[in-house]
């Protein structure tokens, strides 16, 4: 597992240009993660690798396309200060799991990383990180793997009334 | 208990009681698709289960943002939402119109109280006609056309109260800018922001349309002008549009109050490559420029348009520079052809593309090479925004991207005028 760092407010069109949104494939989003500005990323990125931000991660775009570059590139948690409402949203639903960890600079770069979501801590190699809760009605489709899922273990029509 | 107006348009919507921190499963009035989030929309909408959307009516479509269809991609992409909207019977505006937010509002998609949503993060453009409209993903977006509802954190109401009279070639864009560069890129994060004070209500519907549309740009989920006489002449337009009046009740509990003066406000200009990153015209005059985009959802209304003939009178553009004006709608473009603006722009040496978002976000035409320059009155300047992540985007308004297209130099526009 590897630590990928980024800074703060990096922006959905850094995680995937425009230019690239006509593709909807998550691995083929995969392979122009980053381009142009960390091409090594999608380059070296292998299952399982972490990503650890800043504040503001996945500002901008309400482009779905970059959790699913992310997704697609195996990235299994992203690790962020803060993030951007629309980008927190889009990757529970799209499967990919923000964390909310304002301590996220003691991160290294070689720790490997446990999360502890019912008790509310990151452990990375041995130390525990205070995280933010997920609030209530966005675990229920996390637990579900995603808001697809969610709808379909929904029955009847009256789901707008609930 | 008095309430914000985001309170009480959810409160009405849902048909109960509603605070702001509330988690709601609430109706939407409408849901916008474009070209780009649709295609992905339409496959959720089907892999929920979906076979009918929850209504036709209420589903609005246009293509704006590689239109026409620029790549074997982008038109496979189209035909499929065109399939779709045949299927399902709704109207699509197809690449006709112009630019999805524009066009939204200029066809009386939105009422005063709405819930819209759209595929799009400047879907909270539309909070200048008083509804509450915010930008989701794809999923969530195909949810809104399975189901016709959506799951909403009701957010906390950042007012923004606005007072003083612009001087001369300052306005709306200028004070957008500083409000961003002050407030900054997540200052106003799961918030909502209400414009509001003598200055908005002075402002014209275009103006407060530019205002909310950069609401995203501080990490809102909102932004809202409070509906007044303005609204409702622009309301009054439409045969589709419902007058409600919806405003905040006197003692509405908010989250902060920020306070602006424009009396003093000069010319503001974003540089790369953070919207937050805002200074005064001056401090970057000078700077040589490649490119000028004048247009988007940002700026890109008659009124725009307007002001940069204003500007323009009758010089030409700098030969060392490629203009290109775009109306964000065809409306708005027959509104400037109509005024003779669009003939001095082309008598100026200006490429005038028809209604679409351009280079906005370097997705389509238009786009700058390493280590180019662009200006541009559109609302992004991010890495890569228009083009080559080694290129460099601007922001101002449509009077400094006149003055800076006129001299091939950052200008501030009371300069040349
Ligand atoms: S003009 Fe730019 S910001 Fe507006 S919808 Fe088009 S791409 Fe997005």
């Amino acid at each position: 597992m590897r630590v990928w760092r980024f800074g703060d407010d990096i922006d959905t069109d850094a995680i995937i240009p425009g230019r690239f949104l006509t593709i909807n494939d998550p691995a083929e989003l995969a392979k122009h993660a980053f381009e142009g500005t960390n091409d090594a990323f999608a380059r070296e990125v292998s299952p399982g690798d972490v990503i650890v931000a800043g504040r503001n991660f996945g500002c901008g775009s309400s482009r779905e396309h970059a959790p699913l570059a992310l997704k697609g590139a195996g990235i299994g948690m992203v690790i962020a200060k803060s993030f951007a409402r629309i980008f927190y949203r889009n990757s529970i639903n799209v499967g990919l799991l923000p964390v909310i960890c304002p301590d996220a600079d003691f991160i290294g770069e070689n720790d490997s990383i446990v999360p502890n979501l019912a008790a509310g801590y990151l452990e990375a190699s041995g130390r525990q990180l205070p995280i933010e809760p997920v609030p209530e009605f966005l675990k229920k489709i996390i637990d579900a793997g995603g808001l697809v899922s969610y709808a379909n273990q929904l029955h009847g029509e009256d789901i707008c009334t609930r | 208990m008095a309430k914000t107006i985001v309170e009480k348009i959810f409160s009405e919507q849902c048909g109960r009681n509603i605070s702001a921190g509330d988690v709601v499963m609430a109706p939407v009035s409408g849901a916008m698709l474009h070209d780009i989030t649709g295609p992905l929309a339409i496959d959720k909408f089907y892999e929920m289960g979906g076979d009918r959307v929850f209504d036709p009516a209420k589903v609005i479509m246009m293509f704006d943002h590689q239109a026409p269809a620029d790549s074997l991609d982008a038109a496979e992409n189209q035909k499929k939402m065109r399939i779709f909207a045949k299927e399902q019977g709704i109207y699509n505006y197809d690449i006709k119109e112009g630019v999805c937010h524009q066009v939204t509002m200029e066809k009386g998609r939105v009422s005063p109280g709405d819930i819209v949503v759209g595929g799009d993060s400047h879907t909270c453009t539309y909070g200048a006609a008083g509804a509450f409209a915010t930008g989701i993903g794809s999923t969530d977006l195909g949810f809104v056309l399975r189901f016709g509802c959506l799951y909403f954190r009701v957010p906390e109401t950042i007012r923004a109260e606005v007072s003083g009279r612009f001087s001369d070639l300052v306005g709306p864009k200028d004070l957008i800018l500083k409000m961003t560069g002050d407030i900054g890129a997540d200052g106003a994060t799961y918030r909502a922001i209400e414009f509001c004070g003598e200055t908005i209500e002075r402002m014209g519907m275009a103006g407060r349309m530019t205002c909310c549309n950069m609401a995203i740009e501080m990490g809102a989920k909102a932004g809202l002008v409070p509906p007044d006489a303005v609204t409702r002449r622009w309301c009054e337009e439409y045969t589709s549009c419902t007058w409600k009046e919806f405003v905040s009740d006197p003692g509405a509990t908010y989250h902060s109050t920020r306070s602006f003066d424009v009396s003093d406000l000069v010319p503001q200009v974003a540089v790369p490559h953070n919207v937050d990153h805002v200074v005064d015209v001056t401090a970057v005059a000078g700077t040589p420029v490649d490119q000028v985009f004048i247009g988007s959802c940002t700026n890109g209304r008659y009124e725009d348009l307007a002001e940069a003939a204003q500007v323009l009178k009758y010089r030409s553009f700098s030969n060392d520079v490629r203009v290109l004006v775009i109306p964000a709608s065809r409306t708005e473009y027959l509104k400037a052809l109509r005024a003779g603006i669009i003939e001095r722009f082309v008598e100026a040496g200006a490429l005038v593309e028809a209604p679409c978002c351009g280079p906005c976000m370097g997705g389509s035409f238009g786009l700058i090479a390493a280590g180019e320059v662009s200006f541009a009155t559109s609302n992004r300047n991010f890495r890569g925004r228009q083009g080559s992540t080694s290129g460099e985007v601007y922001l101002g308004s449509p009077a400094t991207a006149t003055a800076t297209a006129i001299t091939g130099k950052i200008t501030d526009p009371r300069e040349v005028a």
